[in-house]
């Protein structure tokens, strides 16, 4: 059974590290282990470990990347390790983002397929090299089967450990042959349990919440009321004659600003932040509620906006139409509410600093916090934790709650490590949400029902303007993150037109898991089901008829409906609806199966197919997609933060309502063969569960659902 | 200074009465298993045991806890129910982020030890008190009924 890093290990580590006291260096120590690149470490002891550069934050990449070094290394699961990488782009950056480090896209696996597969082929070809030095025989006549070297005529065995030391001589080959898929063992099995499976059912699994240093304060913080509000001044009187309370600090970045209370535990900073009374100048705050931003989008919407996509020509196709349809969606801001709320522990030192982190975005937050610091990148180390969810949150291009906690540090002074701990209401409060968007769509349709022409208008704030990441993904005007999902819309339409407006706004936001296709999903899926019934037509088959280029979409939509059992008679008061949307080069089809109770609706099944490429884990594949139905459906039925004259109207579960055990529908998964390379899972279920869900209860009811949540309809 | 037991072990602490449980098993008696959810009993991360039934520890004061048993998930595996439901939630490769499991466990082990087995609305009533963002709803379902399989 696969443990990761024990508390008592990580602990001894940590600390030493802090202390900067220099532990003897253990690579040095009786036999060294072999390290034939960044990704592998082999052990005298036989252990493999996988130094693994994306966070694990429940999507499975501290299963899935060792799976990949295990499959060429030929080793048994048992002997797989793992460990979180440094902070260091040159050696840990994602293969997809360029020279930087993170993780995010759903591509932790995508991204390190080929280079995770070649580096245990690396390993295994040097452990087979010292093995034939050893045993005088041809590399070629060695085999490894479950991390047992063998030599078949003569009957000899090793264990990889026995090798290390030979193996160390060998030359670390550029370029070795991966294996044939046929001969795979690990891949595409899902035999193995996860590797994080153990440490997290007996509480024994660590992250940022649960580090504590010698000397650590804890920070609890008081935010404005109202985003784009400064601290004026403020009173801590009462805060600092509560018992624990060792220091009061104001801090200011360019994210979030505020007061900080620090006390030796949780419960004291947090009375000591309740008792503080503070002053706001609040001259640049946001004072608008969503109703009224909700109004400026539906003003603005038919305006000439940036245009996104244009193919055909559209005013024409749209002005011969014989028919057109129109409808216009609506979606509010929505938090990411992850288990685990923001947090973050900080060592700050005159040489450098020390980040302990469910580290999502490395190369990012190492330039932010350099920078407020002043420290270089690489002076600013980063232990990336597990995370207690995140959905995106962690990776945030402002480094919004690093900074914060750095800043804290700064002004406490560098003598005592800090624990930033945010509460729900202040996690839920902080804002980075999915941003408010509005939607308008119109089809032209000719006399025989066919879509020729297709106007849609986007109207939310842009998540990447104003961050580093604008001058790369704002082309012309365009956030590709506003309008991913709707620009490529699969469905053969000969005449299309996508409008784009991005108004600015002082709420802050940022990506929520499957980013622009939570919204572009649903407003294209319900759309083209309103199309279908406009028409007549069965929206299974409407969608078979304008995909006809896009067979990876057909083969999803069709294994969807197989298993579903599409077109088959449900009975009175139940129906089925139907979606299908790519996001992250995966594809996803879902069949939702509804039924009519007493006074309410029963979700009686999900139907999920799924393209990914190779599933490598198909149990973690059937795992996420679960997980994204689960999220995606908190976010249909009851997600939205509102704002009343700026402020935030949520503050924990109770008013930002989450799915539970009992609104859990069936789930049914289903993966589409392929022997094309993996393409992510974490994200791509998300987007499709709320267009499905509605497409069903229009069936059901007759009437469109254009706004979400769904709070109309009674779910039991 | 103020007695409890916790894990079979009794422990002073030197915290104010009205600490909730929670922070103290944490901040306190460094026992980090039991998480911090949402702090108004709202998500079930915090779930331990007292004398044997499930309580949110976020919303406890020290002060109720005292001359109670006090059982936490560093604990609970020493008991058959504890350490069958932790093999079935590995068996089941249950846990995605994890963070939740902690109190999903404690939930379930509650639940299986007054009820050998569990029908689905009884295990939605157990744990519907008990969020899990990642949505391991239908894996801890299974496991639960894996682990009463081979307890019967």
């Amino acid at each position: 059974m696969i443990e990761n890093v024990s508390r008592r290990e990580f602990f001894k580590t940590s600390g030493a590290l802090v202390l900067a006291v220099a532990l003897p260096d253990v690579h040095a120590q009786a036999q060294a282990p072999l390290e034939p690149n960044a990704f592998i470490r082999i052990g005298a002891d036989s252990t493999v470990t996988v130094i693994v550069k994306h966070l694990e934050m429940g999507q499975g990449t501290y299963t899935g990347l060792p799976t990949l070094v295990a499959e060429e290394l030929d080793a048994d699961w048992a002997q797989m390790r793992v460990e979180g990488a440094p902070a260091d782009a040159k050696r840990y950056n994602n293969l997809f983002w360029g020279e930087a480090q993170g993780t995010g896209g759903s591509s932790s696996l995508p991204n390190s397929y080929e280079q995770l597969r070649k580096a245990g082929a690396a390993a295994r070809f040097m452990l087979v090299g010292s093995a034939a030095e050893r045993w005088k025989v041809p590399a070629k006549d060695i085999t490894i089967a479950k991390g047992v070297v063998m030599h078949k005529k003569t009957g000899r065995r090793a264990k990889f450990g026995d090798l290390v030391a030979g193996a160390m001589t060998q030359v670390v080959p550029a370029d070795v042959p991966l294996k044939d898929p046929k001969d795979f063992v690990y891949i595409g099995k899902g035999t193995q349990p996860r590797t994080d499976a153990r440490a997290k059912s007996t509480g024994t699994a660590i992250y940022t919440q649960d580090i504590k240093l010698p000397s650590m304060l804890t920070a609890v913080v008081l935010h404005p009321p109202r985003f784009g509000a400064k601290l004026k001044s403020f009173d801590a009187a009462k805060t600092k004659s509560i018992p624990g309370v060792v220091n009061v600090v104001q801090f200011s970045t360019a994210a979030t600003n505020g007061v900080a209370v620090l006390a030796k535990d949780y419960w004291t900073a947090k009375k000591g932040r309740d008792a503080l009374t503070a002053d706001w100048d609040e001259t640049g705050a946001l004072r608008l509620s969503s109703a009224d931003i909700m109004a400026d989008y539906k003003r603005l919407a038919p305006m000439p906006g940036t245009v996104a996509h244009k193919s055909g020509d559209i005013e024409p196709a749209m002005k011969g139409a014989a028919k057109t349809v129109e409808a216009a969606y609506e979606f509010p801001f929505l938090a990411h509410a992850a288990m685990e709320p923001m947090n973050c522990v900080v060592a700050l030192g005159a040489e450098g600093c020390e980040i302990w982190n469910g580290e999502q975005f490395q190369t990012v937050d190492q330039m932010m916090i350099a920078q407020l610091v002043d420290l270089k990148p690489e002076q600013v180390k980063l232990n990336m934790l597990y995370a207690g969810g995140s959905f995106g949150r962690r990776a945030n291009p402002h480094s919004d709650y690093l900074l914060e906690a750095a800043a804290i540090a700064k002004a406490n002074g560098e003598q005592r490590p800090i624990k930033l701990v945010w509460g729900r209401e202040d996690d839920m409060r902080a804002g980075y949400y999915r941003p408010m968007y509005y939607h308008e769509l119109e089809a032209g349709l000719d006399d025989k029902g066919e879509l020729i022409a297709w106007r849609h208008t986007i109207v939310g704030q842009s998540i990447l303007t104003g961050t580093a990441f604008e001058g790369m993904m704002v082309k012309d005007g365009v956030d590709a993150t506003s309008v991913e999902g709707a620009a490529n819309l699969p469905y053969a339409v000969p005449n299309r037109l996508l409008e784009l407006h991005s108004p600015k706004l002082a709420v802050p936001v940022q990506w929520w898991r499957s980013v622009g296709s939570t919204h572009t999903a649903y407003a294209t899926e319900c759309f083209l089901d309103e199309v279908a019934r406009a028409t007549g037509k069965d929206p299974y088959a409407l969608r078979r008829a304008l995909l006809a280029q896009h067979p990876r979409h057909l083969a999803a939509l069709d294994l969807a409906a197989k298993q579903a059992g599409w077109g088959k008679p449900l009975g009175k008061d139940r129906a089925r609806g139907i979606a299908v949307h790519e996001s992250f080069d995966t594809v996803v089809a879902q069949v939702v199966e509804v039924s009519r109770q007493k006074d309410s609706v029963h979700i009686d099944r999900v139907v999920c197919a799924v393209d990914c490429g190779v599933a490598v884990n198909p149990h973690i594949v059937a795992m996420q997609m679960e997980s994204g139905i689960g999220y995606g459906l908190s976010a249909a039925l009851a997600g939205a933060i509102t704002l009343k004259e700026g402020v935030v109207e949520q503050s924990n579960f109770h008013d930002y309502p989450v799915v539970r055990m009992n609104q859990m529908p069936k789930i049914e998964v289903h993966i589409v063969p392929s022997t094309a390379k993996p393409t992510g899972v974490g994200e791509p279920a998300t987007p499709v569960i709320a267009p499905a869900l509605a497409n069903a209860l229009a069936a059901l009811n007759g009437s469109p659902l254009r706004s979400l949540p769904l709070k109309e309809v009674n779910f039991s | 200074m103020i007695a409890l037991s916790v894990n079979g072990k009794p422990f002073t602490v030197e915290a104010e009465g009205d600490t909730p449980l929670l922070w103290v098993l944490r901040d306190y008696l460094e026992m980090t298993g039991t998480k911090f959810g949402c702090g108004m009993a709202l998500c079930g991360a915090c779930t331990v045991h007292m004398d044997g039934k499930p309580i949110r520890s976020c919303i406890t004061p020290l002060s109720a806890a005292v001359g109670r048993r006090i059982t936490t998930i560093e604990h609970i595996g020493t008991f058959k129910v504890g350490r069958a439901l932790q093999d079935a939630w590995v068996a089941e490769s249950v846990p995605q982020c994890g963070y939740c499991q902690s109190g999903q466990l404690m939930s379930a082990t509650a639940l299986l030890s007054a009820n050998k087995n569990p029908t689905d609305a009884q295990i939605d009533a157990a744990m519907s008190g008990n969020i899990c963002r990642c949505a391991t709803y239908p894996r801890i379902r299974s496991a639960i009924k894996r682990a009463a399989k081979k307890l019967a």
